[in-house]
């Protein structure tokens, strides 16, 4: 959709999807071809640097800075300041480059050792905190589709908790040829590339890439810095789906889990959301699960229940999906619109809330994100405008 | 510590065998286990590596569908877990009566499936198996773990170095301090094959790739082990392995002399210097168990805790010290004792 928060705003609120033909890996053989791509802008980091660095961690590391810059903290070396991160097909590409290279010659150790080197989220996450001169423990969520908003998740845990005064946190993905092929394989993309989440007809989803980022901190820190707060987190909930490795509880059991447990921390009642950005795959199985999840827990206000999509623009980003779409929902708050669920035809028969199809202008306070990942991991968190809680 | 965590069940596999006793008799014995060899050909040349591998035994591992179609890893990872566990918290976990959150560490996870798979995307992507790709998934050993135990609870995959075990422990003791959860596995697991072997024979051909996994459970009180302190790691990112090594162990504060120091050593002096340095004057009890073991990865520090564990259940010590300086994240480390 863009680079930065304003792009995506514009874009979001435009109703744009970005679905093009994959350029980074051979597609010729695959059953489908399309995903979101994003144009990687050139960056400070030395050229020796940046191009060690994995596509995923080259999202990652410009979704950083912009977190670290809009928070006021690029501004020298920052001690003590733990970074929580989300990836789940991490730094695969130079995987996927190494296995080739063992196939073909045992020549070439040193250039081999770089890959094994680079190929592991650690290393790459190393440079890219000391590339943006901050330094803390690091710690590295990889839970599937969750992992971004877990990261989010755990990083409020630790500020609220006072261990510590503020973190830096987010998810990323990039594309990769094993990834690719593997929701290719499970038969789970959509053979138009056109996701449609919600829709009575949908086949699928669209993969996509990308990264987001926060700065979490307390309040008191964020007030005493005089940093501008884009929202208060409220409430967090994470919970494991055991039904089966890939496929979701079909009544949504540990969707409407964690979504009950970001409410109850949150303080607030479903009808006091005013958006719920959904994880709305696009798959058979996920959208009915979530809707009968999103049922089950608004019971009788799931009409006012605001839903959308927003995979439908930008496709489905993996480890970076929970991270990204916590950032569209706080864009929603910042510049008070609901993005779409964009490509509906007929809305499934468990809609039965209000989903919106078009970007819409209103008023936001509050808002809750779904994010549910391969393994049964299941995260929800809830932001507010500041004061609105 | 504040409030009291107590370590109360242990579980391990490893090159040494299938089940605590089994790590704690290798450590006793000092001695080195048989080495095995991987080999597979390249244009008509054999390449060979040395490693360590855990000992097959079919009966070993716990029976469970899901476990049927998944690589070792996940097989390592159950063992180790059910032994941590125990069938009392089990059955009582299944029953809703016990809520059990699962951490699982890990460096490079389910590689024999994605090498399998990949290999056979870049054949013809057509027929690559679906049912291989959902087992590459660095969380999906962590997912079995909560199914075999019926917990809803949360559970977390963390990717790191071989120091990650100390993080998972950290975020397990947050859970349970915030009543989040009853009690937390802490697992870490790693399954070698050419790929990986080959990889880390990159960095020195005296590293002995390994692989194996060893599990802890934690739940509030003051029986068994207890955890005494667990500072913070120290990154990488700003400061060498030597001097991390050192903080770290100014972070653990004064040892008593009778304390028994597990490090991460792995006999390979290019990468052990750091941590040789920080302890130089250490004249203690010692125990190095990559040099047995081997370099498991993701699952190496995991089986220095237990090492450490059993050893103090074993009234070796009363206290230890384990450490790690890992290769590109941090260094790390921790106190327990009676």
């Amino acid at each position: 959709m863009g680079h930065g928060l304003d792009e995506n705003s514009v874009g979001l609120r435009a109703g744009r999807s970005c679905f093009s033909t994959i350029t980074s890996f051979d597609v010729s053989r695959q059953r489908v071809q399309t995903a979101g791509q994003v144009e990687i802008p050139v960056s400070e980091v030395r050229a020796k640097i940046w191009n060690r660095m994995d596509r995923g961690t080259q999202l990652a590391y410009h979704a950083a800075r912009e977190a670290l810059e809009q928070a006021g903290l690029l501004t020298g070396t920052i001690q003590n300041l733990p970074q929580i991160i989300g990836t789940s097909a991490a730094a695969m590409p130079i995987g996927e480059a190494y296995y080739r290279q063992s196939l073909s010659t045992t020549a070439r150790r040193s250039e081999q050792l770089r890959r094994v080197e680079t190929y592991q989220s650690q290393q790459q996450l190393t440079t890219m905190a000391r590339e943006l001169k901050v330094s803390g423990p690091l710690r590295i969520v990889s839970n599937a589709c969750a992992s971004g908003a877990n990261a989010i998740g755990q990083a409020f845990h630790l500020v609220r908790s006072g261990k510590a005064e503020r973190v830096l946190a987010g998810g990323y993905d990039a594309l990769s040829q094993l990834v690719f092929a593997g929701f290719d394989a499970l038969q789970a993309l959509s053979p138009s590339g056109i996701p449609r989440p919600f829709d009575a007809a949908r086949d699928g989803l669209a993969l996509g890439e990308g990264a987001a980022f926060v700065v979490v901190e307390s309040q008191a820190a964020a007030r005493a810095r005089s940093v501008p707060i884009l929202a208060e987190i409220l409430g967090y909930g994470a919970a494991t789906d055991i039904h089966h490795l890939t496929q979701p509880n079909p009544q949504g059991d540990a969707a409407l889990l964690t979504m009950r447990a970001a409410c109850e921390m949150a303080g607030v009642m479903p009808e006091q959301i005013d958006y719920l950005n959904s994880h709305g795959t696009g798959t058979p199985l996920n959208d009915i699960a979530e809707g009968n999840a999103i049922q089950r827990w608004a019971g009788n206000q799931v009409s006012k229940i605001k839903v959308s999509s927003t995979k439908s623009a930008i496709g489905h980003l993996l480890g970076g999906a929970g991270s990204v779409e916590a950032v569209i929902t706080l864009l929603a708050l910042r510049d008070q619109f609901l993005p779409a669920s964009l490509h509906v035809r007929e809305a499934d028969p468990v809609c039965s809330f209000d989903l919106i199809r078009e970007p819409r202008t209103t008023s936001v306070q509050r808002v809750l994100t779904n994010s549910f990942g391969f393994g049964g991991a299941n995260a929800t968190l809830i932001f507010a405008k500041e004061g609105a809680a | 510590m504040k409030s009291s965590i107590a370590i109360t069940g242990t579980g391990a596999v490893s090159p040494a065998g299938w089940g605590s006793p089994s790590l704690l008799a290798a450590m006793q014995a000092g001695l080195s286990l048989s080495k095995s060899e991987m080999v597979r050909e390249l244009d008509g040349r054999k390449i060979t590596t040395p490693v360590l591998r855990v000992p097959a035994d079919a009966s070993a591992a716990p029976k469970f569908p899901r476990l049927r179609r998944t690589s070792p890893i996940s097989k390592f990872a159950a063992a180790a877990a059910m032994e941590a566990l125990g069938q009392d918290r089990r059955t009582r976990s299944q029953n809703g009566e016990l809520r059990i959150g699962v951490i699982f560490t890990l460096t490079n996870g389910c590689v024999n499936y994605s090498n399998r798979f990949f290999g056979e995307v870049l054949n013809d992507p057509a027929v690559a198996s679906p049912i291989l790709f959902p087992e590459t998934v660095f969380n999906a050993p962590s997912s079995h773990l909560s199914a075999m135990i019926g917990s809803n609870a949360p559970n977390d995959t963390l990717v790191g170095d071989s120091t990650g075990f100390f993080t998972g422990i950290d975020l397990a003791v947050e859970w349970i301090l915030r009543g989040d959860v009853d009690g937390c596995l802490v697992v870490a697991a790693e399954e070698i094959d050419w790929l990986s072997a080959e990889g880390l024979s990159l960095y020195s051909r005296n590293y002995l790739p390994s692989e194996g996994a060893a599990a802890i459970y934690l739940e509030p009180g003051q029986t068994d082990v207890l955890l005494h302190h667990l500072p913070d790691p120290v990154s990488l990112s700003n400061q060498d392995r030597a001097a991390a090594s050192l903080e770290i162990r100014r972070h653990l504060g004064k040892l008593p002399s009778d304390t028994l120091l597990v490090d991460g050593t792995t006999g390979v002096n290019r990468f052990d210097r750091a941590e040789q340095s920080a302890w130089s004057d250490w004249q203690g009890l010692r125990w190095s168990p990559r040099q047995i073991l081997g370099e498991a990865m993701g699952a190496s520090s995991a089986l220095q805790v237990v090492a450490a564990i059993e050893a103090i259940k074993a009234g070796i010590s009363d206290h230890a010290a384990i450490v790690s300086t890992g290769a590109n994240q941090q260094a790390a480390g921790m106190r327990i004792g009676r």
